[in-house]
């Protein structure tokens, strides 16, 4: 009889003891190695800090390639998603049937359980066959990571998009028909900016998922020495795939200690992004929380 | 008395704005269409490509338990069992983990502690793979060697850090279903004198028995999918796994490592097959999953 309840207040607490210290060892560890690698150094090697950033001279030791690969990445990958993300989320919220919103919706649930490698596996098929017939000259590049990424996020934000508007309270919609509104006005001048900063949100939120993704990179173009990505169909450098390099191949103690300051400053830029996504989104709760 | 209101006007919306919909709406429509169209040709491109790979190596035994480059033998039934093992292991311990987790967000332990855990998870979920397997190898790697012998990078250490790394996404969903039936249990659990401890695990565990399932099985999708863990911490070896301290390549391992350049050879051959059942497997998790979610709901 007391058993049960026995052995779940240890299964409870035990599991709340490993996990705390599973990850704040692990964190610690990444803090205490990685904090004093965190400097001017870490970033433009020793090359002059204005002629990296202005592309004159080359960063050999530093990660500020990197860095331009992945924000690069970032911003064509948000060029891809951005629109049809928001705009399927919108239409699933306030127009879809309801037997569209269950077909639509399950595309949706399925590809977002599709691996990440499996899709980096789609990019390099999908280039194997573009070089066979289109392009004799293709070659995995930064589009085709892209292009690869705005796939694995368009889930994310479909959902996030879809998931903030249908929280809105249903007397908005209501009050909008009393006034004669007709449904397109209401989505476009109520619903939408009533909604935005849960949209923001999961913008933000796609961005984080995509910054932190290695599995899809690592098969459609990122490679270890491409210094600053030279254009759309070049390879390219990223923090997750110098991290995943360095732990694998680095060959001095310099090199591993700038991996640790490099997985550190990945894990900053992480937690800032999907934080930063999850106030957005508390915030437009608590605005309709009460229903005014 | 409300909720019936309230479904009579969506119901007048809807009547109302059903001939708007064709002209005005008519481009989000093709867009949100145009998801399952992507979804189509990622499903299509890799399988097919699976099959195709199934024909073409026929005679290089893909299927099969041997995998020497040299004598044309490119089997990857020794990465399908480590996929396997490596999946099952971590679900069982990040399962129990999430569960507890669970628990002690729901007034198992002072709401100090709740709190504490809450924060916690809430990082946890923006931790990049990545950053996981690179802490583990230069901090799990070399207590395991020391500890147990061998390399340190093994079975063991990946579903370690594969089992942590499952733990928030299953704990939320787990939270959202045990948070509401909680709360609509309370007052009567209560009432009959019932401790926390008895109210979890008599009324509400069993009540939430659909969400704790789909969490798992939604943990297994992920568990099966993850390539980074397995590819930095399970040493890649390809051979069946007998110890927990043997090294061994997962399927996911097997994509990320393979780069060869020589499309159409069996190693290229190898990738799309272990793609192709990757992908498989993971949608029927998806379908699966989201079916018991909704039934529960």
């Amino acid at each position: 009889m007391r058993f049960r309840e026995l052995v779940l207040s240890c299964l409870s607490w035990l599991a709340c003891l490993t996990v705390t210290l599973g990850v704040g060892s692990l964190i610690a560890f990444l803090v205490v190695r990685g904090y004093s690698a965190i400097d001017a150094r870490l970033f433009f090697g020793t090359t002059p800090a204005w002629d990296a950033i202005l592309a004159i001279k080359p960063v050999w030791n530093g990660i500020w390639p990197a860095m331009a690969g992945t924000l690069s990445l970032l911003a064509l990958t948000m060029l891809f998603v951005i629109v049809p993300g928001v705009s399927s989320g919108v239409y699933l919220a306030c127009f879809a049937s309801h037997r569209e919103r269950e077909y639509i919706g399950e595309c949706v649930d399925v590809l977002a359980g599709i691996p990440s490698i499996v899709m980096g596996l789609f990019g390099l098929e999908l280039i194997i066959v573009l070089r066979r017939t289109l392009f004799p000259t293709g070659t995995t590049c930064l589009l085709l990571a892209a292009f690869c990424l705005a796939i694995l996020v368009l889930p994310t934000l479909i959902t996030a998009t879809r998931s903030s508007i249908e929280a809105l309270p249903h007397h908005l919609t209501v009050t909008a028909n009393a006034l004669g509104m007709s449904k397109t006005q209401t989505v476009r001048h109520l619903l939408i900016p009533a909604a935005g900063s849960g949209i923001l949100g999961g913008v933000i939120l796609s961005m984080g998922r995509a910054m932190e993704d290695t599995a899809v990179i690592m098969l459609t173009g990122a490679v270890a020495n491409a210094g600053l990505p030279a254009g759309l169909g070049a390879k390219f450098e990223a923090l997750p795939f110098k991290i995943y390099y360095t732990a694998a191949q680095y060959t001095s103690q310099d090199e591993l200690t700038r991996g640790f300051g490099t997985a550190l400053l990945l894990l900053i830029m992480s937690w800032t992004v999907i934080l930063t996504a999850k106030i957005f989104q508390k915030r437009m709760a608590r605005r309709w929380q009460g229903g005014m | 008395m409300t909720r019936q209101k309230s479904h009579v006007v969506d119901e007048r919306t809807r009547a109302n704005s059903s001939f708007l919909i064709p002209n005005s709406s008519f481009l989000l429509r093709a867009t949100a269409l145009s998801v399952s169209a992507i979804l189509g040709t990622v499903i299509a491109f890799i399988v097919i490509s699976g099959v195709d790979a199934l024909i073409k190596g026929r005679g290089l035994s893909l299927f099969g338990a041997v995998w020497n480059s040299n004598a044309g033998h490119f089997g990857i039934l020794t990465m399908i069992q480590a996929s396997i093992l490596l999946a099952i292991s971590s679900l069982c311990v990040g399962w129990c983990l999430s569960l507890g987790c669970c628990c002690v967000m729901n007034g198992l332990a002072p709401s100090f502690v709740a709190n504490f855990l809450n924060l916690i998870l809430t990082l946890m979920t923006a931790i990049p793979t990545v950053v996981y397997g690179f802490a583990a190898v230069f901090l799990l790697v070399p207590i395991v060697r020391e500890a147990l012998g061998g390399t340190g990078f093994c079975w063991l250490t990946a579903s370690m850090i594969l089992a942590l790394q499952g733990v928030p996404t299953m704990t939320f969903i787990m939270d959202g279903a045990v948070r509401t039936i909680t709360a609509e249990t309370e007052l009567t659990a209560s009432a009959l004198g019932m401790t926390r401890a008895q109210h979890l695990s008599r009324i509400v565990l069993p009540i939430a028995r659909k969400s704790l399932i789909s969490a798992a099985i939604l943990g297994l999708g992920r568990a099966v999918g993850d390539a980074l863990i397995p590819t930095m911490l399970a040493g890649n070896a390809i051979r069946f796994v007998k110890t927990p301290l043997d090294s061994m390549r997962t399927l996911t391992a097997h994509i990320s490592l393979v780069l060869s350049s020589d499309i159409g050879g069996g190693e290229h051959l190898s990738l799309l097959l272990a793609g192709a059942l990757l992908l498989t497997f993971c949608a029927v998790v998806s379908l699966i999953s989201r079916r018991m979610m909704r039934r529960s709901n």
